[in-house]
């Protein structure tokens, strides 16, 4: 087995874990770890990570959905309106300096915790 | 269900799905909250359902990215198989643990991420915005 081969092994499991824990895809370790670990480019590197969240958005989901946790028309509900906004966000991302970007999701986040916390 | 909270769910989809676009992220930072906030899910319920729509913003963003040449489709295969082993023991653990805890956890984990991309928003801008 390659180290390379062990390495995206790795960012698998340790993503897989993340998001069956936390309900996300795990982006957010996929991302940096392919550009620190990997020597990704910023664009390769969120690209190639929104296609192995599939996979494991997928498997999270199903394993949720036995049991009996998963609400697919509130799913629907909320990602109708993400999938235009994907659309809207990769073509963004191609013209603008991704830093800018990246500075303003940061603060999204402190937002989004210190309600969980409230 | 009230119009002003549907409101509320649609606006957080299509930011949820604007910053996935834009870092490469599924959205469920946002998904979780806007469906406990909004669409009146528990926590636990909130997650797993934000994983069924990361799946379809996942899906159309790898394509849109594939279609600007930002794909790199058998590293992201390699890990989306990889993956089911992380995935069941992550959640094993959200059916053990309460809520509360989840939410904690996940609350620094989002401050955790939040300085990471932090981090990268203030690097030097030849170096971020070098293809």
């Amino acid at each position: 087995m390659s180290s390379r081969l062990v390495r995206l092994a790795v960012i698998a499991t340790v993503a897989g874990a993340f998001s069956g824990l936390f309900g996300v895809g795990g982006g957010t370790i996929i991302v940096p770890l392919l550009i620190l670990w990997l020597g990704y480019a910023e664009r390769e590197a969120t690209g190639t990570s929104l296609a192995a969240i599939v996979g494991i958005a997928a498997i999270g989901a199903a394993a949720h959905g036995a049991y009996g946790n998963v609400h697919p028309g509130k799913a629907l509900l909320i990602a109708l309106p993400a999938v235009a906004g994907v659309v809207a966000g990769t073509a963004l991302q191609q013209r603008i300096p991704e830093r800018a970007v990246s500075g303003a999701f940061a603060v999204v986040l402190v937002v989004s915790a210190v309600g969980l916390v409230l | 269900m009230d119009p002003a909270e549907l409101l509320a769910a649609l606006a957080i989809g299509v930011a949820a799905g604007l910053a996935g676009g834009l870092i490469g992220v599924g959205g469920g930072v946002l998904f979780v909250p806007g469906l406990v906030l909004f669409l009146g899910l528990g926590q636990l319920d909130a997650q797993a359902t934000s994983l069924l729509a990361v799946v379809l913003v996942g899906v159309v963003g790898a394509w849109r990215q594939g279609r600007y040449g930002n794909l790199r489709l058998r590293d992201g295969a390699i890990i989306g198989v990889l993956s089911p082993l992380g995935v069941l023991a992550g959640t094993v653990a959200a059916n053990l643990a309460s809520e509360r805890l989840l939410q904690l956890s996940f609350a620094v984990v989002q401050l955790v991420f939040a300085l990471q991309l932090a981090r990268r928003a203030m690097r030097a801008p030849s170096e971020a915005d070098s293809p």
